[in-house]
């Protein structure tokens, strides 16, 4: 080879106003007022204290394996909180804290992760995809969303989330590649927390990064630090905005840390370093926002033990309230398979009851 | 009305459903501009335009995948694979999603799609294209399985398909696209899902075959007519779901059973349909119940394939054997 010449050339930007010591990098957006960021913290508290809660009711034994957010908070909130009601949103495994922003209670996230299907069927979903176990597949049928809606010539956006381990699959290049091509109102967010169960973003691929991903497809990306509720709030917005007037798809990198093990069988002292974990608690979301907050004299440690305390108050009168719901019939294994159960089914089902 | 073949009903019975429900849309590799390689939606671009004829990038999960996120969104998208074994990319998606959609919401979401493809072996094609793959599909909880034998067959359970409301698998027998010719009136009328059909009373053997085979399984029903053997004979149309009712009433009456498909034996319809018999008409059988299958083989690549599809030649074997039975 001798002379070569550049044929395209790709930038991969990254947005961040809140750093790790608390201190603005930049000034903040024009929506970015203190009551949001109040806003914002108490939403990231109810989160973790939810959680908390759900990994104790797993050691109890009272609910079945669950993933917890924690360390991801700021990821979770702005995702579901700045889409519109009617937009649809396509979660992975781990999006509850965006499912509870799109109108799903927490009873019913208890009821999917305590084995009751009851947990995706809520009303207050709309048409929300419910939790997505398989990795990627998600990233698919959100473009099948999105397609419909851009065949209604309707202003809806769809917004779908995966891990970093997700992104070496098939369906997430697919999906992508077809919101380029078809140019799908969508936004792809990327949950980097550095871990895919034991195996670490560096064994997951050579990328730099993952929001590079997206260039391939001819869509737009953008790396945002994770852990900054704000840059989070506002990637969301622009990104979604962007899709509903018509313009590109975003994939979005949010660098964060997963402070809990992947699910509550996991047991994450088996492969990680503790130091790693020790460092990432230094950059969490909550602290992080709680310190800044209470430099501008808005935040204080009364507020903050009244927080915690009506944040668990909710969260134990939630999982109260659950444990006294019915248990699901045995037959509805059959009566939600087809519309009308088939003639040759109804043996099977006679037999159970 | 001219007669049609198998592949012209499909496209009859899509561009009916075309032009009566807007939500219907059509997608898969080559079939809009190109009109699909065996030419199943040709025209249908120009009827419908190409926001409900869709030529996809060539990925089958995404196929699958972007189907399901169009149904629940109340679309009917019948979506084809180019060939079954180009299917399995996206088994995960029909596995994981299709089948489960309704049920794990408790009904919130739907997925009312079909997924078509061309199937079997018997035209020289090139390897990986000659499968018969539906006793995996008929495993799955949560789908149904369709195999049209004829153009009539193929419009009427094609428009049952698409206005079933849940996924439906719909294969099309390739061998025979273009074998036979049939007057298919343009009625809309579709044909019922989960009901075999009796194609041809008699009373001394029941032969149940569907898709391709049936040629062969009616060529051999001729030839046994000729030696004075009545031969009742099924096409099972509905792989999934299986009309069970129809098939003892006919066993019952005959007591001998016959069951013809391409697809490996082991695990294969065949079995169930041959469990079922064990289990409800052991009284009325008075021979054992027999197979005629592919082999438990990969499908030969196309040199190799006559000697793999059954033929009538094995299907009167089977025949004479359960006839020595008094």
């Amino acid at each position: 080879m001798k002379k070569l010449k550049t044929v395209a050339s790709f930038i991969v930007p990254y947005l961040q106003y809140l750093d790790e010591h608390n201190q603005p990098t930049q000034d903040f957006p024009d929506w970015c007022s203190n009551e949001v960021l109040l806003d914002l913290y108490q939403r990231m508290t109810l989160l973790r204290v939810f959680d908390n809660q759900m990994v104790n009711l797993h050691r109890t034994g009272r609910i079945g394996t669950f993933p917890s957010s924690l360390g991801q908070e700021a990821v979770f909130i702005p995702m579901g909180l700045s889409m519109k009601k009617e937009d649809v949103l396509c979660p992975f495994y781990r999006d509850h804290g965006a499912m509870i922003q799109r109108g799903y209670s927490l009873r019913d996230i208890l009821a999917y992760w305590s084995g009751d299907e009851r947990g995706n069927a809520s009303k207050a979903a709309n048409q929300d995809f419910p939790t997505c176990v398989p990795i990627a597949t998600q990233c698919l049928h959100a473009t099948g969303v999105a397609y419909a809606i851009k065949y209604r010539h309707e202003k809806r956006v769809v917004v779908t989330a995966i891990g970093d381990g997700g992104t070496s699959k098939g369906d997430f290049y697919e999906a992508m590649n077809l919101a380029g091509a078809w140019h799908l109102p969508m936004v792809f967010v990327i949950d980097n927390n550095q871990w895919a169960i034991s195996v670490p973003r560096s064994k997951q691929t050579a990328c730099e990064t993952l929001a590079q991903k997206a260039i391939a497809a001819g869509l737009d990306c953008i790396q945002v630090d994770g852990n900054d509720v704000i840059a989070m709030m506002d990637v969301m917005q622009y990104a979604i905005n962007q899709a509903r007037d018509g313009g590109k798809a975003t994939v979005i990198e949010a660098v964060t840390y997963r402070l809990a093990d992947h699910t509550t069988v996991d047991d994450a002292s088996r492969y990680s370093n503790p130091d790693d974990k020790k460092n990432a608690w230094k950059k969490e979301p909550i602290a992080r926002l709680g310190y800044y907050l209470e430099a501008q004299g808005v935040w204080d440690k009364d507020k903050e033990s009244e927080l915690q305390h009506t944040s668990k108050e909710f969260v134990e009168k939630e999982i109260e309230t659950y444990f006294t719901v019915e248990k699901q019939k045995p037959e509805t294994m059959f009566d939600y398979l087809f519309e009308t159960l088939p003639n040759a089914m109804i043996d099977q089902r006679d037999e159970l009851v | 009305m001219t007669a049609i073949t198998l592949v012209e009903a499909v496209n009859q019975a899509l561009s009916y459903e075309m032009a009566h429900d807007k939500n219907v849309i059509i997608l898969g590799e080559d079939i809009a501009v190109n009109g699909g390689v065996f030419r199943s939606t040709v025209g249908l671009l120009e009827k419908f335009g190409p926001e409900r004829v869709l030529d996809t990038p060539l990925a089958e999960s995404m196929i699958a995948g972007m189907s399901i996120g169009m149904a629940a969104q109340g679309l009917k998208p019948v979506a084809e694979f180019q060939f079954c074994g180009f299917i399995y990319s996206a088994f995960d998606q029909i596995i994981s999603h299709a089948s489960r959609l309704r049920n794990r919401t408790r009904g919130r979401l739907t997925c009312p799609l079909v997924f078509r493809a061309p199937y079997g072996g018997g035209i020289h094609a090139p390897e990986h294209h000659s499968e018969s793959t539906e006793a995996l599909f008929a495993h799955i909880p949560g789908i149904r399985v369709v195999i049209p034998s004829s153009p009539a067959k193929a419009y009427g359970l094609l428009l049952a398909a698409i206005r079933n409301p849940d996924p439906v698998l719909f294969l099309e027998p390739k061998r025979i696209y273009r074998l036979v010719k049939q007057e298919v009136p343009d009625d809309g009328i579709a044909l019922p899902l989960d009901k075999c059909f009796i194609v041809k009373e008699g009373t001394d053997v029941t032969l149940i075959s569907w898709g391709a085979m049936m040629k062969e399984t009616v060529e051999a029903a001729e030839s046994l007519e000729n030696d004075g053997i009545s031969a009742e004979i099924i096409d099972l149309a509905t792989i999934s779901p299986i009309d069970m009712e129809t098939i003892l009433t006919s066993v019952e009456k005959t007591g001998r059973c016959v069951i013809i498909h391409e697809a490996p034996r082991t695990c294969g319809v065949g079995a169930e349909i041959a469990a079922q018999l064990a289990e409800y008409a052991l009284d009325a059988l008075v021979a054992p119940i027999q197979r005629v299958s592919g082999y438990d083989t990969v499908m030969p690549y196309a040199q190799l394939e006559k000697y793999y599809m059954p033929s009538v030649a094995r299907i009167l074997n089977a025949v004479t054997t359960v006839m020595e039975y008094p």
